[in-house]
């Protein structure tokens, strides 16, 4: 086992990826010489060279489109996003042609790439460069979803996402770059598809992902000590939801919470909690509890976007309040 | 009617062609005419849907850049690609059982006029929207520079041939993927087919510069302007640029000034463009200039092109039985496709 931290941990990944796999590139905005702006590509162009590890001009939508163009053609790129964010000017091609043209051809083409990097409201860095994109792109036809959140899924997971022939779309969040982690020494790949039970509990189940695991893990030590038993599931894989460890959750539980740091209003947690009703109905004991983010601009003020993000107290009492709740 | 551009001069020597080349030019043109003829005669029969962009006029342009390439080379079109698909060897019947939105076509029903695609035959696309073909051909010429050189693969010299109009030029993907192209040397031909009017925007009121070609300048590009309905000499300079890209040498700009027959689509009421103007045009048919330049030449007789074009319209009336008598997609496989395991 060795200690790594989450970058890299992404780092290996792209590293034992490229080495495997020669048609395995990067390309971004300073991820060659500078090493990527979170050092998640670091050194990776002395081994590779420049063509494999591509710095490109700052041209999102152009670079995007050209990643969707070497997949169509048998290149597996992994294209970074300085901040997740700035892929708001490749939403044509991420949605248009990474998402929909495998369909669009009739199967003559696939896509494979992955377009990952830092996101998610990180410390009062401003309104744009606090996004959560997986609310804009959910909505796309033929993009997969996932959310990594410890240096351990972050690894197994992007060496599956690489290797995955879909245009997988690899949340990072901006704070747990440096979380640490043991790592087996020997090589693992991680399912995209599934979701992880990072709690066993019988009383509610608190579906969470990416840094709001972290958030809902500290309330959980609170909630512990009061004599709560919650279960606690990371979705990891946002599009296609894992309903098949959700639902078996729901079913031993009956009641649940969705923690998230999307936007309230067409964020993941709606769809979750949509097909939640669609699906489990019959299973709930109480109405789904939603906490997400506040339908603002993210503040750049410290106590304004705390107050915009959701806290560990308010999944305290939300897990006191839905328990309470008696049928 | 907007003063018209003086057309570029181009030596008798490179434009020279061979009987068998004539004719080899000529027939894809004619297919590319024939074809789009049928498919307005099918949309007003009601067995088309949706937009279709019909390329009539611009004709010497495909056949002269595509029929300049190898087949193992990439052709990335945009919405007016039915004759680009033609020229890359997509077969007549597919294109068509496509645009009626059988599983026989070539995106098996799944795009339709705009999203015609073939890996088989290296077609790229097929893009809806303005200018979002570009990135996507760049990106496959880098795929060409890859395999090379961080591969090592030494047959890995294919080209892309990237086409789009005058409206593309002035969108951002165009300007980002010049300068991405010229820096990395990509083997690449950047195709402007400059028609004038993008829907009903005239392209002097779209862009400061009117001369498309001279925007490769400031990307140490080089660019050059052709007359877009003489088939020869479309083929001489794509067949420069093909040489330059096959050899490393880096991307070339060309500028076709060409004309549509019709409206941008066959929805548009196509009010805005003069009479005289498109008169002027059509008198320029690129199909009756190579006829002319070949029957003047000697190297045909008017008999062996009327024989050609018989040829070519029983192909697209076969091509209109096969769509025709072919399937509509199974309501089963309605998801199919949507992932890379859908095989």
């Amino acid at each position: 086992m060795a200690e790594t931290l989450l970058f890299n941990a992404l780092r290996e990944a792209i590293d034992e990826e490229m080495a495997r796999d020669s048609s395995v590139f990067v390309l971004g905005e300073d991820v060659g010489h500078y090493g990527g702006s979170y050092k998640v590509t670091r050194d990776l162009h002395k081994k590779y060279g420049d063509l494999r590890v591509l710095d490109t001009p700052i041209a999102e939508n152009s670079f995007t489109g050209m990643a969707v163009g070497a997949a169509m053609t048998g290149l597996r790129p992994i294209i970074e996003g300085m901040n997740m964010g700035f892929l708001l000017l490749a939403f044509n091609q991420i949605a248009n042609n990474a998402g929909m043209l495998r369909y669009t051809s009739g199967g003559n083409f696939k896509t494979p790439m992955v377009i990952r990097g830092p996101g998610g409201v990180g410390r009062q860095l401003g309104a744009e460069h606090s996004q959560r994109l997986e609310a804009y792109f959910q909505g796309v036809p033929g993009l997969k979803l996932v959310a990594c959140s410890t240096p351990y899924n972050a690894k197994g997971l992007l060496k599956s996402a690489i290797r995955n022939d879909n245009p997988v779309l690899f949340f990072e969040h901006v704070l747990l770059y440096n979380l640490k982690e043991d790592l087996p020494e020997e090589e693992y790949l991680l399912p995209l598809d599934k979701a992880e039970v990072v709690r066993q509990g019988e009383d509610v189940t608190i579906l969470t992902y990416s840094r709001m695991r972290h958030h809902v893990m500290n309330a959980v030590k609170t909630l512990t000590k009061e004599g709560f038993d919650p279960e606690v599931i990371d979705l990891i894989s946002l599009k296609p939801l894992d309903f098949e460890t959700i639902g078996a959750s729901i079913r031993k539980t009956h009641r649940v919470i969705i923690v998230e740091e999307c936007m309230r209003s067409g964020g993941i947690g709606a769809e979750l909690t949509a097909s939640i009703n669609d699906r489990l109905f019959d299973e709930l004991d109480a109405p789904v509890i939603r906490l997400a983010s506040q339908d603002i601009p993210t503040p750049y003020n410290g106590t304004l976007e705390n107050l915009t993000i959701v806290q560990p107290h308010q999944i305290v009492e939300a897990v006191q309040k839905i328990v309470a709740l008696k049928v | 009617m907007v003063q018209e551009r003086t057309l570029p001069v181009i030596s008798a020597a490179s434009t020279s062609v061979t009987r068998d080349e004539g004719l080899r030019l000529y027939e894809d043109m004619v297919l590319g005419r024939t074809f789009e003829d049928k498919c307005a005669e099918m949309y007003y029969r009601g067995k088309m849907f949706g937009f279709v962009h019909l390329y009539n006029g611009q004709e010497a342009v495909s056949t002269g850049v595509i029929k300049s390439m190898r087949s193992d080379d990439y052709v990335c079109g945009t919405y007016r690609e039915h004759v680009h698909a033609l020229s890359a060897g997509v077969p007549p019947r597919e294109i068509m059982a496509e645009l009626f939105g059988k599983v026989t076509g070539c995106s098996k029903g799944r795009g339709g006029s705009m999203h015609l695609f073939s890996a088989e035959h290296n077609l790229l696309g097929g893009y809806a929207f303005v200018a979002e073909g570009i990135p996507v051909a760049t990106g496959a010429a880098f795929q060409s520079k890859y395999r090379k050189e961080a591969l090592g693969d030494r047959t890995a010299d294919q080209v892309t041939a990237c086409f789009f109009g005058d409206g593309a030029a002035n969108n951002g993907q165009f300007f980002e993927c010049l300068n991405m192209a010229a820096l990395w040397k990509l083997p690449i031909l950047y195709v402007v087919e400059n028609n004038k009017w993008a829907i009903g925007m005239a392209h002097e009121r779209a862009t400061s510069q009117p001369e498309i070609y001279k925007k490769a300048s400031v990307f140490g590009m080089h660019g050059v302007e052709v007359d877009g309905m003489d088939v020869l000499a479309v083929r001489a300079v794509a067949q420069e640029a093909v040489a330059r890209a096959r050899a490393g040498e880096g991307p070339t700009l060309i500028e076709a000034l060409t004309y549509r027959f019709r409206g941008h689509s066959l929805a548009d009421p196509d009010e805005l463009r003069s009479k005289a103007e498109k008169e002027f045009w059509f008198s320029r048919d690129p199909i009756k200039k190579l006829a002319a330049h070949l029957i003047e030449q000697n190297l045909v007789n008017q008999d062996e092109l009327k024989e050609i074009d018989r040829r070519i319209q029983a192909t697209i009336e076969e091509a209109v039985q096969f769509g025709l008598d072919s399937p509509e997609p199974d309501p089963k496989d309605l998801y199919r496709y949507v992932f890379a395991e859908d095989e």
